[in-house]
């Protein structure tokens, strides 16, 4: 839809961050090459352009960081809570000093709007370091048993779809409690966690507690099957995930799981709708759709089904897709060609499967990898795109009558990550909230984060859960048998 | 023996005794195999005591079925609810006391005293997991001060259906350590009970169907450990599974079959003890945190007054 107001261009200046023509790994306070040599490229979604070469982790660099990460433990583990707890703090502050680059940085590499990276990410990232910092000298009084004790070395696979923030929701709460940490980004976004690197060098953090590993795949599957690895916390699809936990099966390795969800974002006869309006683009245009948690299935009470589905087309007609380093840019570039290819035929499945597809008019840039948003009405339970994760900005609509109907539907998955729940009725928020089978709901919002907040999924969206005080269990040994704790 | 009784077998033909066809439990009811299967138990001196039923993999579906079934019910029912059945538990046990010294004596090869020691610890088990069901929501959650207009509430819920592998060599103290805080949770069990001695845990079935609690909240299988788990551990409508009576090559492989609707996995944990004090692991071991957020919205930048 044309608009009556033409938008300047806005853009953010991309002078501010410096990126080297190449990376190596950062191992033991150092930056080295891989050991052997091999490298790849990462490159800006949005325009295709080469940022850098980074160095790609093998099997004996696996080997190499997590022997530093081992060596680094028996001083860090052993330094007093306070002294790491201002480890965090200054990890915190440089973070927050240096947000502006690292938000530019993160939108060159994953092609998400600044908008996002500067208002989402970035504080969020220093909130998370500022709240596990804090933990560190209190861990005794956190409900894990007097002497809490760290577990050792732990291996951290995240994703591309928040690179910064995915690294902070698991370095922050491992130093806290002692661990000291391999960290793997994903292959299409590893600059912020190199430029990380740097912060942990400016923090004066100990060699060794911190190394960053970028690489693919068999990058993070060899230090998930690392022998000398105690914890391993993984962010990303339900299918690695299984692998994961078939890898770790009959080990001692305390594994963490974030993983899938095809959350459904339930609308009642009586909510708001403009709001809910609002709270539906959130929770699947918010990162191009690239969430885990992402409200992908709408559940709309029959009754209003029209009149929300106008509403929605109309809100997304006003939905700016292009550069994401354009401050009124809405939508972002998809991370990667592989993503787009993905995307690309889950929607024409749907299709196939007689769902009726629906995007705005929506002109999209000729170089990088663009996808418009999507809806599709005429789903049922029974479509691959309202069973399958899609990762992307598509949005699912199915009906329902009553409010059991809604939670039986919404239960119908095996994932069980998030759900949202839009009514005027409290007794009702609270009664849905009760019987669906996911580990985050958000009555009359969505796809809010907070450091003080559980996050994590039932059933196949993984175990365990990251952020809050339930965040520290996975970094500490478990309580003697004797109830010590 | 007492003179009494002395006195009576010389006086009378000696009274044949009435021996007990062990059953499982099953959906509330005692269902023999489906696969009519029994095999043969014995006292630790090799004694035959009873045959008892060899479950198959059917049964193993069957419990699955009725436990599901189940779940909505007993994780609904309230905390203090499931806190009074516990504690029910308890008190029917206590009234059998004498029953489960003597099985546990013959399945351990326990003098009458230290079988007693076992008994009570169990029983005295329920007693304390009865008082958990309504405070363990306050001690793991909680509420969440987030930066910015909203609440949230993290509490636990259950995880779901649990197949529990009962530990071999403690048949009932150790067999009550690891149902109790799975179903004091709100999670419903599938429990193999110790593949050589199985009576305390077959008998125990008769007692939980007299304590008020609802059919198929527990389940009783008997037989091979590794025949009943290795279904129970792929079952794809199993939530979790408790590997205390698995062996380490028989937990690695049922781990990996686990992976695959990624089950929640409580790796055998060394116990020299069974008596000692449990903590809270067990039932955390089974529980998921649910955070639901609400918009708190505001009263303007002054507040009320007052």
């Amino acid at each position: 839809m044309a608009s009556v107001f033409e938008y300047a261009p806005a853009p953010e200046s991309r002078s501010i961050v410096d990126i080297a023509p190449s990376y190596g790994l950062f191992i033991d306070g150092e930056f080295v090459e891989a050991a052997d040599g091999k490298v790849f490229k990462t490159v800006s979604p949005s325009t295709e352009e080469v940022l850098a070469e980074i160095a790609q982790a093998g099997e004996a660099d696996v080997d190499r960081a997590v022997k530093a990460a081992r060596k680094a433990f028996v001083k860090w583990s052993a330094l007093p809570g306070s002294e790491r707890a201002k480890y965090l703090f200054r990890i915190a502050r440089i973070i927050q000093e240096r947000s502006r680059e690292l938000a530019v940085l993160e939108t060159l590499d994953n092609g998400k709007p600044i908008k996002e990276t500067r208002d989402a990410d970035l504080p969020l990232v220093a909130a998370h370091f500022f709240y596990y910092a804090g933990w560190a000298d209190k861990l005794e009084h956190a409900g894990f048993g007097a002497s809490p004790a760290p577990l050792g070395v732990a291996g951290q696979v995240i994703p591309w779809n928040f690179p910064l923030l995915m690294l902070a929701w698991k370095i922050a709460p491992a130093l806290a409690t002692g661990n000291t940490v391999v960290l793997k980004p994903a292959e299409t976004t590893p600059l912020s966690a190199l430029f990380f690197a740097d912060i942990c060098r400016q923090a004066g953090l100990p060699k060794g507690v911190v190394n960053i590993l970028p690489g693919y795949g068999d990058s993070g599957a060899a230090l998930v099957a690392h022998p000398d690895v105690n914890k391993v916390a993984f962010t990303g699809s339900t299918a690695v995930g299984k692998e994961i936990a078939r890898t770790v099966a009959g080990t001692h390795k305390k594994v963490t799981l974030e993983l899938g969800g095809k959350g459904a974002n339930i609308v009642f006869d009586d909510a708001p709708i403009d709001q809910a309006v609002e709270g539906i683009v959130n929770g699947i245009f918010f990162n191009q759709g690239q969430v885990c948690c992402a409200g992908s299935r709408l559940l709309v009470q029959e009754s209003i089904q029209d009149e929300l589905l106008e509403s929605l087309k109309r809100r997304l007609s006003t939905l700016r897709l292009g550069d994401p380093l354009d401050k009124n840019t809405d939508i972002g570039a998809i991370n990667s060609e592989e993503q787009l290819t993905r995307i690309t035929s889950l929607v024409e499945q749907g299709e196939a499967e007689g769902a009726e597809r629906w995007s705005p008019a929506c002109e999209l840039p000729e170089s990088g990898y663009w996808f418009a948003p999507t809806l599709f009405t005429n789903v049922t339970q029974a479509h691959r795109i309202a069973r399958d994760e899609i990762f992307g900005p598509v949005l699912s609509v199915l009906t329902f009558r009553t409010p059991d109907e809604a939670v039986a539907k919404a239960n119908n998955s095996a994932y069980g990550l998030s759900a949202g729940i839009w009514t005027e009725k409290g007794s009702r928020i609270l009664a849905v909230a009760n019987k669906l089978r996911a580990g985050v709901i958000w009555s009359n919002t969505f796809n809010k984060f907070d450091p003080t907040s559980p996050f994590g999924g039932y059933k196949e969206s993984g175990f365990g859960r990251e952020g809050g005080r339930h965040g520290l269990e996975a970094y500490l040994a478990p309580s003697s048998p004797e109830g010590e704790r | 023996m007492s003179t009494v009784e002395k006195n009576d077998k010389t006086e009378r033909a000696e009274r044949l005794s009435v021996f007990k066809t062990y059953k499982l439990y099953v959906g509330g009811k005692f269902p023999r195999s489906e696969s009519g299967r029994v095999y043969e138990v014995t006292d630790s001196k090799g004694n035959w005591l009873a045959n008892v039923p060899l479950s198959s993999r059917k049964d193993a579906r069957d419990a699955v079925v009725a436990a599901r079934k189940a779940f909505g019910g007993w994780s609904g029912a309230t905390a203090y609810n499931r806190g009074q059945i516990l504690y029910r538990i308890a008190e029917m046990l206590e009234g059998r006391r004498e029953q489960y010294v003597r099985e546990v004596a013959d399945a351990e090869g326990l003098s009458k005293s230290k079988a007693a020691a076992q008994v009570d610890a169990a029983i005295d088990r329920w007693v304390w997991y009865a008082g958990w069901t309504d405070k363990i929501a306050q001690v793991v959650g909680g509420g969440n001060p987030v930066a910015g207009p909203f609440f949230n509430i993290s509490s636990p819920e259950p995880a779901g259906v649990v197949a529990v592998l009962a530990p071999q060599e403690s048949s009932f103290l150790g067999l009550v350590s690891v149902l109790a805080p799975v179903i004091a949770t709100g999670n419903t069990a599938i429990v193999v009970a110790s593949e050589t001695s199985p009576l305390p845990a077959l008998s125990l079935g008769e007692v939980l169907a007299t304590s008020d609690l609802p059919g198929g909240v527990v389940n009783v299988l008997s037989g091979r450990t590794a025949e009943i788990a290795t279904p129970l551990a792929a079952h794809q409508d199993v939530n979790a599974i408790d590997l205390a009576g698995a062996d380490e090559v028989l937990a690695k492989e049922l781990e990996i079959a686990a992976a695959d609707n990624l089950k929640r996995v409580l790796r055998p944990q060394p116990v020299d003890d069974w008596a000692a004090a449990p903590g809270i692991d067990r039932m955390t071991a089974f529980l998921e945190t649910k955070t639901v957020w609400h918009p708190t919205g505001s009263l303007g930048a002054s507040g009320s007054s007052y």
